[in-house]
């Protein structure tokens, strides 16, 4: 499947990544976390073979949704989830269908993308997304600026996807979003993976690189010290 | 839609064999084949090449300013053109002025989506396009200073105004290959700049690398844009609004718009250059008010309009 060894990565004269070994695993939903500029959007871009001097891998099987992605036009939501479909090199139907009925947008298929919601964007860019069928989804924080029940249903339409038999790794910023919905937690922080492991067992190390203290009960309050 | 702009054509080519100093009616052989066609068929090609290098240019940019004209790239097709005819290179060898042409308009648009790749705001874009505007125009008014006589420097100026008017048949045929090959060229993009349309990291991981889509953008406006400048002059405004006109009824999908853009081009400026004959048949004139300035007129005016609307 797809992973890197031993991966590090220099941008603009520092160090991004350094030494990663990560392999995602099928039917899983693969937390990044880690504060900003611990390298994990990076990651995801390696994973999915756009860095350079990283090994093109065949998109038909691997859809990339990048950070706060929005659309140039006013493609209209339809459109954005054909987009999908250029890696097939067809503009067959049925599969779009599919993805904006899972993704939740059937409803919206001839509106504007530029005239939604932040919350119904994000879900047509997932449509995108499902609609070229891959079998692995990387995804850079498809929640960020949602409000808790956008981003669950986003987190649980990600979970229908694992549980479909996908590689799913998502880059979150908010742990308990990780702790709620992700099979694996991985912790990166300056580069490194601190820790990786089920989302519960690795909390300690995720607390600790964001930076967050523990109270006296021995869980995370989850606020600065 | 495809199937109107067509219909239209057909009538106004039609039209444009017709319609000619004498008025309406069917003109003379020699006047036909020396003139009505030559025009009617640069008419077509150059407004065909013009529109679809607009779409193409907005769909690369992402930008619904990005125009050939505007952005100076059929200014830096004018220098090259402008070069060619001052070193008498045209003269010796007629090829030199459409390749020159060319020439002048790929390096300007090399640079400028060279550019446009690491500043991506609308602004800076804009900025870089009126630097490469004024940096054209500035060259090209030293090559007029220059100009070895004033019967040079008046066929330069009037020519750099734009027109389609008192071209011979074997002049089309200089510019027709390479407008063909870069309308061909570009109108082959649309996948590569819908992809675009959602970003530059997406595309890259739909399998369509930004720089790819760039350079064969890059290379169809200077063939199609480049040899329509170094034909027809300065014929400005047609690349800005053709797709402009079509996005309210076509939607914004880059890659619907790439041939409807090329015919709604072809029919601006077969209209546009009816237009400026009727003008001197009814306007108290004596000469044709040159294409160029007309579609300027037109343009500018939807300029602003356009600015108003982006803004809103």
């Amino acid at each position: 499947m797809i992973g890197v060894r031993n991966l590090s990565v220099e941008l603009g004269g520092r160090r991004v990544l350094d030494g990663v070994d990560f392999t995602p695993e099928p039917r899983q939903v693969t937390a990044l976390a880690g504060p900003n500029g611990a390298g994990k959007s990076t990651l995801l871009k390696a994973l999915c073979g756009i860095l350079p001097r990283t090994s093109k891998l065949d998109p038909r099987r691997i859809a990339y949704l990048p950070q706060g992605a929005r659309a140039a036009w006013g493609l209209t939501v339809e459109e954005v989830a054909f987009l999908g479909r250029i890696p097939h090199g067809d503009r067959a139907p049925a599969p779009v269908a599919r993805a904006l009925a899972q993704a939740g947008v059937a409803a919206l298929a001839r509106h504007r993308i530029d005239r939604l919601s932040g919350g119904e964007v994000r879900r047509a860019m997932l449509a995108r997304v499902f609609a070229t069928e891959p079998e692995v989804l990387l995804l850079d924080e498809p929640t960020a600026d949602l409000d808790p029940r956008a981003a669950f249903a986003i987190m649980r339409l990600l979970r229908e996807a694992a549980a479909a038999g996908r590689t799913v790794v998502v880059v979150l910023h908010a742990i308990e979003l990780a702790l709620r919905y992700a099979d694996r937690l991985v912790v990166l922080d300056r580069g490194r993976i601190t820790a990786d492991g089920a989302p519960l067992s690795v909390l300690p190390a995720a607390a600790a690189a964001f930076g967050l203290g523990f109270g006296d009960d021995g869980l995370p309050h989850l606020l600065p010290d | 839609m495809i199937r109107l702009l067509l219909l239209g054509l057909a009538v106004l080519f039609a039209a444009s064999l017709l319609v000619g100093a004498a008025g309406l009616g069917v003109p003379a052989p020699v006047i036909l084949w020396q003139l009505r066609l030559p025009r009617t068929l640069l008419a077509l090609l150059v407004g065909a090449g013009l529109g679809v290098s607009g779409a193409a240019l907005q769909g690369a940019l992402r930008n619904p300013l990005a125009d050939p004209g505007l952005l100076g790239i059929s200014g830096t097709a004018a220098l090259g053109a402008v070069i060619a005819f001052y070193w008498g290179l045209a003269a010796s060898y007629p090829p030199a002025l459409p390749l020159a042409g060319m020439l002048g308009a790929g390096i300007g648009a090399a640079a400028l989506l060279g550019f446009a790749g690491r500043a991506p705001t609308s602004a800076s874009l804009i900025l870089a396009g009126i630097g490469l505007s004024a940096a054209a125009a500035a060259l090209l008014a030293f090559a007029l200073a220059l100009a070895p006589n004033p019967y040079a420097l008046s066929e330069l100026t009037f020519w750099l105004l734009g027109g389609v008017a008192d071209r011979t048949l074997s002049e089309c045929a200089l510019a027709a290959p390479p407008i063909l090959l870069g309308t061909a060229l570009l109108l082959r993009l649309g996948t590569g700049l819908d992809a675009l349309s959602l970003g530059e990291e997406t595309a890259a991981s739909l399998g369509l690398p930004t720089g790819r889509t760039m350079r064969r953008v890059a290379l169809g406006t200077a063939l199609a844009a480049g040899a329509s400048a170094a034909i027809a002059g300065g014929v400005g405004f047609v690349g800005l609004v053709v797709p402009n006109l079509l996005r309210p009824r076509l939607g914004e999908r880059p890659a619907a718009l790439l041939l409807p853009s090329a015919l709604t081009g072809a029919l601006l400026l077969l209209a546009a250059d009816l237009l400026v004959r009727i003008a001197v048949l009814a306007l108290p004139l004596n000469a044709e008010p040159p294409l160029g300035v007309l579609t300027a007129l037109l343009g500018a005016p939807f300029l602003v309009l356009l600015a108003r609307h982006l803004g809103r």
